[in-house]
């Protein structure tokens, strides 16, 4: 059945009642019933809830072959926990037919990759895949099709109970002896568990892992020992120098920075831009470049900032230190400015997954966000975004809070080159749809601006500023007369993963690599 | 032109283009391996065997390790690499002739 | 095959960016920065082994890559070496705007250069004359013989100071103040428009250093350059804003330009605009402050 961004869904993906993408804020309105966890009952008081080993835990939390393990992915590429949790169920307790629920999984994962190749896991539901795991699911070798959600698709899908996890794992820099959890103060810092939050609150039994055990209690605690059956003291959950980079720097290469000046222009164009406006950027190069420009423009207009979400780095906390934006509101840290700051500058908050961007929540941040910058590997002339499947059709990205800050903002403004490499950014399909495109307001590139026609009003702001824009199809055919008209990526017809979108119907499906041929 | 001796031109770098001739008999012998085969590798194939058959190339293998160049730089890379094969590529190029 | 318009020798340049010729990625589309000539490098940054693969990348480059209204210069290698026949060869068949001669010391030089240029559009079928020069002066005797460099050829649009190279022969360095190559600057301005053609200033090195960049700049334009080398895009935006006429000066020149056509149909040569006497001396002057403020955006209007 075809959905409202043109993508064909196999009818079997339908069965039970799912539904394909009919277009932004469908399901407003209707109710959801919320499922609740089973858990255990601690009546009885306890010293302490440390066990000695991941093994241990996973005996005294009833683990056995069929379950779904979730983990957080605020030690990114420095993590340790998923390796060895996944590690100790499959080699120590033989456990098999195993699903990781992850809010997104990296390079740092590459060893899971091969459970899979035996079956062990059977099924991945996450915001991100790459590395070898992109790799085995794309090449078929996953017994059912990934999951791919949003930062907000995930905890809606957890509390409307689409996916149940068995026990979740709480990857915890510091932990008190009875489970509360911190992202700060030990040797592996990552600054905020936004991320875990809801897994803790809606799994059967939550285990936590931590390198530093501290004195009871710890808090203020982001994830609470009122949700904790275990605690695991490792040696490392990570690599510090993987989980935070020093400071994540303003991107000093000229296109970069001609692409985010632009991107400022086109934010203080709008009526939006006024004193108190909410704002998100993303982290790559001209996305978080924007902000230095963006600085410019209110202090040219005397503005300021009200507050700012997201996954937060150095430039921001800087913005909030100098009084420029009133609050940061933070599910994320990306360096360690962000993750020194997080509770100890006035100002800036920690927030859970769900706080950020569920869309079937009553209060979410992303639906009261002015502007987002966000990047793209794709774009194609219906302003669908990919940032999930690389030019071969490879699973190597992650939707992230891409489409939920997309649906959620007055203006979503995609900024990416026209051109990487040889591969045309602006196209005329992309292969996978992660952000559907009326979610999505502006594009900038490095050879010109375009305006989605749905945004009628954006058109006006930038004629009125003098800001010259063009259709998206005269970009793409821009990139086709330098890069020259791309062959259509072949694939065989199994589903190897769904996107779900973030209110839980079907965007797009990807389907198994074919090996390249030259025959026609 | 054949190929008269083994030559090479062009960087691993990105946008760019390694290729490698060696001398041979009767066919050309060509391998491609690329960042962006899935999408070009057809394009690929029909520039560099397009420029070969230009330069009068009739045997040989060559070698194409594709970063992502564009056309343009794939031709330049594999004239240049034929050339200097056969000593020509410093002076005296047929520019707008076989070169174009 | 792109074709390239008919160069013009005397058009806006304020800002001429050097990328080496051999760099495929720097070369595909360096003109969306925005400046106003591109300097493909045969040169200085070209390894002495590949100076044959730059010029088969540099002849694809020109004749594949449409690079608009920018217009692309190549700085081709010395007189002094094996290659500059064959630079000029590749720069006349791929299409150039125009050929930087590094290390001109005479009119000889340019001369040289010169007809080795028309050989080579002969010998292409290019239209004789069409390829423009320009005069690298890098040494003191080029210095002193800027004059006759400046003369020498229809073809030169202008001449620019290298800096390295330049204080390496007077055994001087980078001074902050611009001293150390002050006699030579003003010695080079003062050929340049007796001989009506335009000069350009050698590029700043120091990436970081924003602030003796501005102030290079602004000397540079008091001093009276047409505009200067740059070697990376982030100098472009700096030199156009320091470069660009004040509100004023356009107001100005659109008043004196407007009157002066309206004027010289009525038959009058000598008239008043905003109580100053205007007459046919002060229009090339005007004109050009037009012309600079529409590539700045400052001007809109039809009378350039």
């Amino acid at each position: 059945m075809k959905n409202a961004v043109g993508r064909e869904i196999p009818d079997f993906l339908l069965e039970g009642g799912k539904e394909v993408y009919q277009g932004k804020n469908y399901m407003d309105g209707k109710y959801v019933q919320k499922a609740a966890p089973r858990t255990r009952i601690y009546e009885r008081p306890q010293e302490s809830k440390i066990v000695e080993t991941i093994a241990d835990a996973l005996r005294q939390c009833g683990a056995r072959d069929g379950m779904t393990f979730s983990f957080h992915h605020h030690l990114r590429n420095g993590d340790f926990v998923v390796n060895m949790v996944m590690k100790a169920a499959i080699e120590e307790l033989g456990l098999k037919d195993l699903t990781i629920a992850a809010t997104s999984l990296g390079e740092a994962h590459d060893p899971i990759a091969e459970y899979i190749e035996e079956g062990k896991v059977v099924g991945i539901q996450t915001s991100g895949i790459r590395g070898r795991m992109g790799q085995v699911v794309s090449e078929g070798k996953l017994k059912t099709p990934a999951i791919i959600r949003s930062h907000g698709g995930r905890p809606r899908a957890i509390e409307a109970g689409e996916v149940h996890i068995d026990i979740a794992f709480v990857a915890a820099p510091t932990s008190d002896c009875v489970g509360n959890s911190r992202g700060i103060g030990g040797k592996s810092n990552c600054g905020s568990l936004g991320y875990a939050m809801t897994d803790a609150k809606y799994a059967d039994h939550v285990v936590v892992i931590t390198d530093c055990l501290v004195d009871f209690p710890n808090m203020p605690a982001s994830v609470e020992a009122i949700d904790v059956d275990a605690v695991v003291v490792v040696d490392s959950i990570g690599n510090p120098k993987k989980i935070a980079s020093a400071a994540a720097r303003i991107s000093q290469n000229p296109r970069d920075l001609m692409m985010a000046e632009n991107v400022a222009k086109v934010i203080a164009s709008t009526p939006y831009f006024k004193e108190g406006f909410s704002f998100q950027t993303g982290v790559g190069g001209p996305s978080l470049a924007a902000n230095l420009f963006l600085e410019k423009y209110m202090d040219e207009r005397g503005i300021k900032m009200g507050w700012a979400i997201g996954g937060i780095c150095g430039p921001m906390v800087e913005l909030l230190k100098k009084g420029k934006v009133g609050k940061v509101i933070d599910v994320q840290d990306f360096d360690l400015d962000a993750v020194n700051s997080i509770n100890q500058t006035p100002g800036h908050y920690e927030m859970s997954a769900s706080q950020y961007a569920n869309p079937a929540n009553k209060g979410a941040f992303v639906n009261k966000l002015d502007f987002v910058v966000l990047a793209a590997l794709e774009i194609d002339t219906g302003f669908n975004v990919n940032v999930l499947t690389g030019s071969d059709g490879v699973l190597r990205g992650a939707p992230g809070g891409h489409p939920d800050t997309a649906a959620g903002s007055k203006v979503c403004i995609i900024v990416t080159p026209l051109i990487r490499g040889r591969m045309a950014t602006v196209c005329e399909k992309v292969v996978t749809v992660t952000t559907p495109g009326d979610c999505v307001d502006v594009l900038v590139t490095d050879y010109g601006i375009a305006v989605n026609p749905l945004r009628p009003d954006l058109i006006k702001c930038l004629d009125d500023a003098g800001i010259p824009h063009v259709t998206i199809e005269s970009l793409k055919e821009k990139a086709y007369s330098i890069v020259g008209r791309p062959d259509d990526v072949q694939f065989e017809d199994k589903v190897v993963a769904v996107l779900e979108a973030r209110d839980g119907t079907i965007l797009d499906v990807v389907r198994q690599i074919k090996p390249y041929t030259f025959e026609d | 032109m054949q190929i008269e001796k083994n030559a090479m031109a062009g960087t691993l770098e990105s946008s760019d283009a390694l290729v490698t001739v060696e001398p041979g008999e009767g066919s050309v012998e060509l391998e491609i391996s690329s960042s962006v085969m899935n999408q070009y590798g057809r394009q690929i194939r029909a520039t560099v065997l397009e420029t070969l058959d230009r330069l009068g190339v009739t045997g040989g293998r060559v070698t194409v390790v594709d970063k992502g160049a564009l056309d343009c730089t794939l031709k330049a890379r594999v004239e240049c690499a034929v050339m200097r094969s056969c000593g020509k590529s410093d002076a005296g190029i047929p520019w707008g002739g076989v070169i174009r | 095959m792109i074709k390239r318009p008919k160069p013009e020798r005397f058009r806006l340049r304020r800002t001429m960016m050097f990328m080496n010729a051999q760099k495929p990625g720097l070369i595909k589309d360096a003109y969306i920065y925005g400046c106003d000539s591109i300097m493909l490098d045969l040169e200085d940054a070209v390894a002495e082994n590949q100076k044959d693969a730059a010029r088969f990348s540099l002849y694809h480059a020109l004749t594949t890559i449409d690079y608009g209204s920018t217009e692309v210069i190549v700085r081709i290698n010395g007189l002094d070496t094996p290659h500059w026949q064959e630079d000029i060869r590749v720069c006349v068949a791929g299409g150039a705007d125009g050929i930087r001669i590094a290390k001109c010391e005479s009119a000889q030089d340019v001369k040289t250069v010169e007809a080795a240029v028309e050989a080579a559009e002969k010998e292409f079928g290019v239209e004789v004359g069409r390829t423009l020069l320009m005069a690298a002066l890098e040494s003191p005797k080029g210095i002193l013989n800027a004059y006759e460099i400046c003369c020498a050829s229809d073809r030169l649009f202008g001449v620019a100071i290298s800096g390295g190279d330049f204080r390496k022969c007077m055994q001087t360095k980078f001074d902050p103040s611009g001293i150390d190559m002050l006699a030579a600057r003003g010695q080079m301005l003062l050929a340049a428009r007796a001989a009506g053609v335009q000069c350009f200033d050698t590029v700043f090195t120091d990436l970081d250093d924003e602030a003796g960049f501005e102030a290079e700049v602004r000397q540079n334009k008091a001093m009276g350059f047409d505009g200067k080398s740059l070697i990376n895009p982030k100098q472009i935006r700096l030199v156009h804003e320091l470069f660009a006429p004040t509100e004023k000066e356009v107001a100005q020149a659109e008043a004196i330009v407007r009157a002066y056509r309206e004027q010289s149909a009525a038959g009058v040569g000598v008239f008043t605009v905003n109580g100053k006497m205007i007459d046919i001396a002060f229009i090339p002057g005007a004109e050009r402050t037009l012309r600079l403020a529409k590539a700045c955006g400052m001007y809109e209007g039809e009378l350039v």
